[in-house]
């Protein structure tokens, strides 16, 4: 074999090799669709999306995942709330005015509390948060909303954090200079020049924090409750879809029609994560600052 | 007028003290917050913990004893799932950055690895039930488990490599394909072990995440409790985050085997954030030896 060939060849191996990425991922969706679409030979799709009741063990079981898709949006919203601010002003903190020497440790705690592993959150969130919670505000559980929102904001923060930081410093340099010439404050130059340039990668920190939120399995799993009802104040129990499929799959019995509720729950929950990366990849890409001459 | 201007003057740098200041508290409350945690773990887990708790299986049901079979679980996971992503990785990332050209392949990898990046991590779970478990009919089993997990740090790992590959300077490559040597050479010769440290502190932060996630290997590979150590990776093993999540919510007697779940929580987050710290030490480090 000379050269060349051997070259190609090289090249042909690594770029199999490297579709690996593309090939698990229809090997999930293939997997999700196998196991998940049964469940709608026993009931239609409107009926499983916009069922109020989740009784996938009474007689007869009910499958409606409405309940479920609400308490998954409701925590990821309410953790966004929380986290966005925070997020996004350390990543100002700590691209912009941060001494040198505290820049480096900041970022390190960033990277530390996304190193925390969930289950240990939750374990936080159900030992001190709940006791807390139910105490100081009189409640029957303090598993509940606010608290999972609480815990979830704490893992998406460094997610929202990082991204942002990236998007700030990648702000080119002469228009903090320019906007300093025409007599700004540093915090002027902030708010109105590095923040707007830097949006479409703020925003993208945001949705793919949005995202680690709705997908986040353990805390929701030992924090929010397990209510299975549309809730009616912040402090109400429910149910997001990761803590279901977590919860029951142990206990449903294999090919049932629980086990393949569970799966086509699945379906629901890698779609809406893949809306998001999405949405966050349009974003990063769209409106994207290249250079400094497309301002 | 002057004295207007004066004014507007001290206000503007008024406005700018207080953004400062609501800058700084946001970063103050973040660190608080991981240092709360940490310390709230440490002052109640480090009672618990003892050489005989690491070195003993559990007994009485769980209710004494040690973690040993959970810690040995953890690390045959994270090990399989190291022997699985990092090569795929690995390799990935240098046909992407090395290899592949502009164009509507290349483009379908990229977006199949930002997908892959938001998967959620119980999506994995269910993958690795529907596909491994059933489909393939390995059973709940560390083999299951490791590419699961595998799978999940896949695409951590590759963004890991690409950066690094990415950082080689271009004048590397041009020396030495200018001394005839192959492209493939070059890439395997001179690319790669330059590339080397940056692809390791990435990769261990993801390693750091295997090592931690639960919602994975809950259907996969993590049994309750486990009388006998795993003697193939055909067996079912005990795992930290699992036992955790066992203790604390599915225990037979909850509030009695406290000292036990703190003391596991402890032994989880000292191997994950010690490995993650582990990384961020390399790479400060690296930065300031870099000599290009």
């Amino acid at each position: 074999m000379n050269r060349h060939t051997k070259e190609k060849f090289i090249k042909y191996i690594l770029f199999l090799i490297a579709l690996v990425s593309v090939i698990v991922l229809g090997l999930i969706v293939f997997s999700l669709f196998r196991e998940g679409l049964p469940i709608f030979k026993k009931i239609g799709l409107a009926d499983f999306l916009l069922g109020l009741e989740w009784y996938p063990t009474s007689e007869p079981p009910l499958f409606g995942i409405l309940p479920l898709i609400v308490g998954s949006l409701i925590v990821t919203l309410i953790s966004t709330i929380i986290a966005v601010p925070l997020g996004v002003l350390s990543a100002i903190y700590i691209a912009e005015i941060a001494p040198a020497v505290l820049k480096e440790i900041f970022k390190s705690i960033i990277e530390l509390l996304a190193g925390l592993p969930s289950v240990v959150l939750g374990f936080f969130g159900m030992i001190v948060v709940a006791p807390w919670l139910q105490e100081t505000f009189d409640l029957p559980t303090g598993l509940n909303i606010i608290n999972a929102s609480a815990i979830l904001a704490i893992m998406a923060i460094p997610t929202i954090s990082s991204i942002s930081e990236d998007a700030l410093y990648a702000v080119p340099r002469e228009f903090k200079e320019a906007s300093y010439a025409l007599g700004a404050t540093k915090f002027e130059t902030i708010i109105r020049v590095i923040l707007p340039s830097a949006l479409s990668g703020v925003s993208t920190a945001v949705i793919l924090g949005m995202s680690r939120a709705i997908g986040e399995t353990m805390v929701v799993l030992m924090v929010a409750g397990g209510a299975a009802a549309i809730p009616e104040s912040l402090f109400d129990s429910v149910r997001p879809m990761t803590a279901s499929i977590a919860a029951e799959m142990g206990e449903a019995p294999y090919r049932s029609a629980h086990y393949s509720a569970l799966f086509a729950t699945g379906i629901v929950l890698f779609f809406l994560a893949l809306v998001f990366n999405m949405i966050a990849d349009y974003v990063s890409n769209k409106y994207k600052q290249v250079g400094s001459a497309t301002l | 007028m002057a004295e207007i201007q004066e004014r507007s003057m001290k206000w503007r740098y008024i406005r700018q003290s207080l953004f400062f200041g609501v800058l700084r508290l946001s970063m103050l409350l973040i660190a608080l917050a991981l240092g709360g945690i940490l310390f709230y773990i440490i002052i109640n887990g480090i009672g618990a913990v003892s050489w005989e708790f690491i070195t003993q299986p559990p007994t009485d049901s769980m209710t004494k004893g040690g973690i040993m079979p959970a810690i040995l679980g953890t690390l045959y996971l994270t090990c399989g799932a190291i022997a699985v992503g990092l090569p795929l990785g690995i390799i990935s990332a240098i046909y992407l950055t090395e290899y592949a050209r502009q164009g509507r392949l290349v483009r379908i990898i990229r977006i199949g690895v930002n997908c892959l990046a938001g998967v959620p991590s119980v999506v994995f779970g269910l993958f690795g039930l529907g596909f491994f478990v059933v489909f393939l009919g390995f059973g709940s089993s560390i083999l299951a488990g490791s590419l699961t997990l595998g799978f999940l740090i896949l695409p951590t790992i590759i963004g890991a490599a690409e950066e690094a590959l990415k950082a080689v300077p271009q004048t590397f490559r041009e020396a030495s394909l200018a001394l005839g040597v192959s492209k493939w050479q070059t890439t395997l010769r001179i690319v790669l072990p330059t590339a080397v440290p940056g692809i390791m502190t990435g990769s261990i932060l993801g390693i750091g995440r295997a090592a931690g996630e639960t919602a994975p290997i809950m259907f996969t590979a993590a049994a309750f409790f486990t009388a006998k150590l795993p003697g193939s990776i055909f067996d079912e093993v005990m795992a930290l985050p699992y036992h955790i999540y066992v203790l604390a919510t599915a225990g037979t007697n909850i509030e009695q085997t406290r000292p036990l779940q703190y003391g596991t929580v402890l032994v989880l987050v000292a191997l994950v954030l010690g490995i993650d710290l582990l990384a961020i030490v390399i790479r400060s480090r690296m930065r300031k030896q870099k000599r290009w």
